[in-house]
């Protein structure tokens, strides 16, 4: 009986390879041990430098001139001191003095200015560059990340965009093979096991994919075939050693306390594991910034020592691993919040003039773009958009802005929206 | 051109009338008939004018757009999806049975009416329950704020009782009592609005527009809509609707919630005026406006903050804000307007706009006089949403099979063009259908407490809820076709009980049967797909057999397993 993949053309990986993870089927009873076999196989190739990217995605929208930017003095300016930092000329927030020994390694965007203030809005925005359209969704920097980079490390056989923590943006037009793997901050999979014997697995697939492909040949839509896709990433992930990478709680115990035992912190590990092993882009969602009362102590006690430890330690093990110099980090939130400091102690949704981080792969670093008018209610340099931050760490990355994807509809649409490069971010 | 002619007459009706009556709703229908008399043959409408309105509309739009429609989908297919979209499970095997086998004319109409009669109450109630409570306060089991027990115990009540669409919402928009069920003065209606009252009910009034106006103001808290009509004042004279109400936590002697009151107190207003209750709102510039209750059509109340009450000389002062919402939001053609289309995108899987909770002047339906229509003939049924599901399932689009031709595969609005309804389109089960689904298809036993089973089901969702923790509340699903959904499908706890194989359970009924191999094969297929093996099939599933060495039960397993697994089943199609 021939076998054949569930989806016609295997994505992400050859046929033989492929046919090998599907063999016990063919022969109903051969010993199955395709999985470990090639994993050995492509050892060398895990040694090669790869690019990639985190995302450090800050839910609800972090008071950026509360971290990044702050105006003391200033009647919006709250109670927060500035601290003097590695970086030249760079002050950021008191609350934040591991990161201020880590600033030489990143660039402050103190110049964002965008529309969008609502949470939905403003989380599908920023992103992807382009704002909600009821005719088209648009892929997230995940899933245009993971769709240019992944030919880069053939040997991945977890999925390239893994959000931890949060659920991120989907792939849009790309199609579910390239969504987000939503894990939780434990590292936990959830269901890896079948607990029967992989020749027997290996049937049941057989006798999967028979249904599966008739449903599928019957042309009824896309999300057919979307769904056998989708199945064959699962099953080549199901017995992956690369697994391994998500298993946090195998770090040594003083590696975990710098990162901070916090959601965060293991979601910043987890990604640092993830970027080692190949996979081309992480988020990691920090959430609890949508501060509409009490915004204060909040940032001082709670927030900002979580953020400042676990980013702090991501950098510095990133630069003393080597893998800075292709790892793009962005800090940001779907917007900020008002200069005004609202009647609960609280600041609200502000999109007009805020700040975004970055650093790493091919980012100047040390530097600040941009600035804000001194109550920090106005841009008073060019302002930026989520298209240009989005074309800039594509051009960090090496990924050519020169892309242009065929939206479902047929549209062609161009990478990050024509988002113009932010230049003085680059050397 | 007869068909360009057609729109351009009931762009006209629309403009020139408002309400309908059903004389003339026949009337319209027999002036959309004529562009389609050259059509194939006339579907039935089972005698209901509402039927032939929807058939003839879409007709005429397949006609302007050249598109042909799929032939009827197979009874097994039919059944399965009406199924699925009344009481939010598959069939099980006697209904299938008993719907294949009737080969009376009106057989459809006679199922349709017997999932929305007495018979199947409890189950469309259970259903329905579920996708309300997710429209109206989210997937998130995690919010002190919420009752899901009280928004269930609602819920299922006025479902129960196919409760008016207009009494529904005036009992969601104007609810007051305790959220909690077993706490005094309990009323689980007000769980709508318990977890939306901070921040000056930003939430209650954003939330309130979108679900019920299919009007999205959110972003006119902070300023003027850059591609509508929207404006920032409409969003804070909506919002002062709300600024009688207030959430009051209950505590259970420690520092836990026990539950939420939801009361009206007389509002003294910003500006310190009862008798002119303000409220001030900012614009982008930062100058402070004022705003007082003005409906979205611009109808003002009375700008008393003071509960209704009566003065020691008899005169009545005060108004009730929310209950004069109420009024103005079910008198309004919005509101009609909001749950034809949100129903519609039910049944179909996409509204006459997307999203269905967006009617705004900037993003066009794509049946205008088909939506208009519907929307005045569900008003003319005294709000009887029974009655428009009736109507829709009914309509020869929502019998077309899904499989696409040569000549309506370009009708497709996963690729992002606007929905004709030429063929079904696939969709994936909601989570809630597919936990029902796994449980009828193995025959599980469903007698028992509905609460305890939605608690269950809500503890097994939990695993794909992501809670954003933002104010407006939003979460997202796992539950969405991705890697963590299929692994739950093939090894997670609910798919081991369903495949399991102990005695007396589903698997060993049937593999103990006196049946054949074969008809064992073809019941796990019927039972789950509606429909036989093929006979590649059979071979591939005997092969199962052979290699489960004559163990019957386990190479059923197999299949089983396979089959729930499929996209076949867990695609609605």
């Amino acid at each position: 009986m021939p076998i054949t993949p569930i989806t016609s053309v295997p994505d992400g990986m050859n046929r033989r390879h492929f046919m090998s993870h599907l063999a016990g089927a063919a022969a109903l009873a051969a010993p199955a041990t395709a999985f470990t076999n090639t994993l050995l196989a492509n050892a060398p190739d895990m040694q090669k430098r790869h690019k990639a990217a985190i995302l450090l995605w800050m839910g609800g929208g972090p008071s950026t001139m509360d971290i990044w930017d702050l105006k003391p003095g200033a009647a919006t300016g709250g109670p927060f001191k500035q601290i003097s930092t590695s970086a030249d000329g760079i002050a950021i927030s008191e609350h934040m003095p591991l990161m201020a020994q880590q600033m030489h390694q990143m660039a402050i965007v103190r110049s964002m200015s965008t529309r969008e203030a609502d949470h939905m809005r403003g989380r599908y925005y920023m992103h992807t560059g382009y704002v909600p359209n009821p005719n088209v969704e648009h892929p997230s920097y995940g899933a245009v990340i993971a769709h240019e980079l992944a030919a880069q490390v053939p040997s991945l056989e977890i999925p390239p965009f893994v959000s931890v923590g949060g659920g991120s943006v989907g792939p849009g037009f790309l199609g579910m093979t390239w969504a987000p793997f939503v894990v939780d901050s434990s590292g936990r999979v959830r269901n890896l096991d079948m607990g029967i014997d992989q020749t027997r697995v290996n049937q049941r697939l057989e006798m999967l994919a028979t249904i599966e492909k008739r449903f599928i040949g019957e042309e009824r839509g896309g999300s057919a075939r979307d769904h056998a896709k989708v199945l064959d990433r699962t099953i080549k992930l199901m017995t992956s050693d690369q697994m391994q990478a998500f298993k946090v709680d195998q770090e040594p115990e003083e590696v975990r306390e710098r990162y901070g035992t916090t959601g965060f912190g293991r979601g910043c590990l987890m990604a640092r594991r993830l970027v080692e092993q190949g996979v081309p882009f992480v988020e990691v969602d920090l959430g609890g910034w949508d501060n509409h009362q009490g915004i204060f102590p909040t940032l001082a006690d709670n927030k900002l020592p979580e953020l400042d430890k676990a980013m702090s330690a991501l950098v510095e093990d990133l630069v003393q691993r080597g893998l800075y110099d292709d790892t793009a980090v962005i800090w940001m939130g779907e917007f900020s919040r008002t200069p005004n400091i609202n009647g609960d102690g609280g600041r609200d949704h502000w999109a007009r003039s805020w700040s975004v981080v970055v650093g790493g792969a091919g980012f100047r670093r040390g530097v600040v773009v941009g600035e804000t008018s001194s109550d920090g209610k106005e841009v008073v340099t060019e302002p930026y958009s989520s298209q240009d931050v989005m074309a800039s760490v594509l051009k960090s990355l090496g990924i050519s802005l020169e892309t242009t994807f065929t939206a479902t509809n047929g549209r062609p649409m161009k990478i990050a929206n024509a988002g113009r490069v932010i230049q003085d971010l680059f050397a | 051109m007869a068909a360009w002619t057609m729109s351009r007459t009931l762009c006209a009706r629309r403009v020139t009338c408002r309400v309908a009556s059903l004389a003339r709703l026949v009337a319209l229908a027999w002036v959309i008939a004529l562009p389609v008399q050259a059509a194939e043959k006339t579907p039935s409408d089972f005698g209901i004018p509402e039927v032939r309105v929807i058939n003839d509309a879409l007709r005429a739009g397949w006609a302007d757009a050249r598109l042909e429609p799929s032939a009827a989908a197979t009874d097994g297919e039919w059944c399965r999806r009406v199924y699925l979209d009344l009481v939010g499970r598959i069939p099980t095997l006697a209904e299938l049975d008993a719907f294949t086998k009737d080969s009376t004319a009106d057989k459809k109409q006679v199922l349709v009416d017997r999932l929305l009669g007495d018979e199947y109450v409890d189950e469309f109630a259970r259903s329905w329950t579920d996708v309300w409570t997710t429209i109206l306060i989210g997937r998130d089991t995690d919010n002190e704020m919420v009752s899901r027990p009280g928004m269930r115990q609602y819920l299922r009540r006025a479902l129960s009782k196919n409760a008016s669409y207009d009494e529904f919402v005036r009992e969601l928009v104007t609810a007051s009592g305790t959220n909690a069920p077993g706490a005094s003065n309990f009323n689980g209606a007000t769980n709508f609005l318990c977890g939306k009252m901070e921040d000056n009910g930003i939430q209650a009034a954003a939330r309130t527009a979108q679900v019920f106006l299919g009007m999205q103001v959110q972003c006119t808290q902070c300023h003027n809509h850059p591609f509508n009509k929207g404006k920032q004042n409409q969003f804070w004279e909506f919002n002062a609707f709300f600024r009688q109400t207030r959430a009051l936590r209950r505590f259970d002697g420690g520092n836990d919630v026990s539950s939420v009151e939801l009361v009206d107190q007389d509002f003294a207003g910003e500006g310190g005026d009862p008798e002119e209750a303000e409220i001030y709102y900012e614009l982008r510039n930062g100058l402070t406006k004022v705003a007082y209750p003005v409906f979205v059509d611009g109808a003002e109340i009375s700008k008393s903050g003071y509960l209704p009450g009566t003065m020691s000389d008899g005169t009545p002062y005060g108004v009730n804000r929310r209950h004069e919402l109420a009024e103005m939001m079910v008198a309004s053609p919005l509101l009609s307007r909001a749950i034809v289309n949100r129903l519609w995108g039910h049944f179909f899987g996409y509204g006459f706009t997307k999203p269905v909770d967006d009617l705004g002047e900037h993003n066009a339906p794509t049946h205008p006089e088909l939506l208009d229509t519907l929307a005045e003939a569900l008003v003319e049924a005294s709000f009887d949403t029974k009655e428009l599901m009736r109507w829709i399932v009914l309509s020869e689009a929502y019998g077309l099979s899904s499989r696409t031709t040569r000549g309506n595969s370009a009708d497709d609005p996963a690729m992002g063009e606007r929905p004709m309804f030429s063929h079904f389109y696939l969709r994936q089960m909601t989570a809630e259908q597919l936990y029902e689904s796994l449980l009828t298809a193995t025959r599980a036993d469903l007698t028992g407490d509905a609460e305890e089973r939605a608690r269950l089901k809500d503890e097994w969702l939990g695993q794909f809820v992501i809670a954003f923790g933002t104010d407006d509340g939003a979460d997202s699903t796992t539950f969405n076709g991705s890697i963590p959904q299929v692994l739950m499908m093939f090894n997670g706890p609910l798919i081991k009980a369903a495949t399991e194989t102990g005695k007396g359970g589903f698997l060993d009924s049937v593999a103990t049967s006196s049946m054949s191999n074969p008809q064992k094969i073809d019941l796990l297929y019927r039972a789950a797909l509606a429909r036989q093996p093929t006979r590649r099939e059979v071979t591939v599933a005997n092969a199962l057999v052979g290699a489960r060495e004559g163990d019957v039960t386990a190479a059923l397993q197999d299949v089983w397993w396979a089959v729930l697994n499929s996209n076949e089943f867990i695609i609605n199609h």
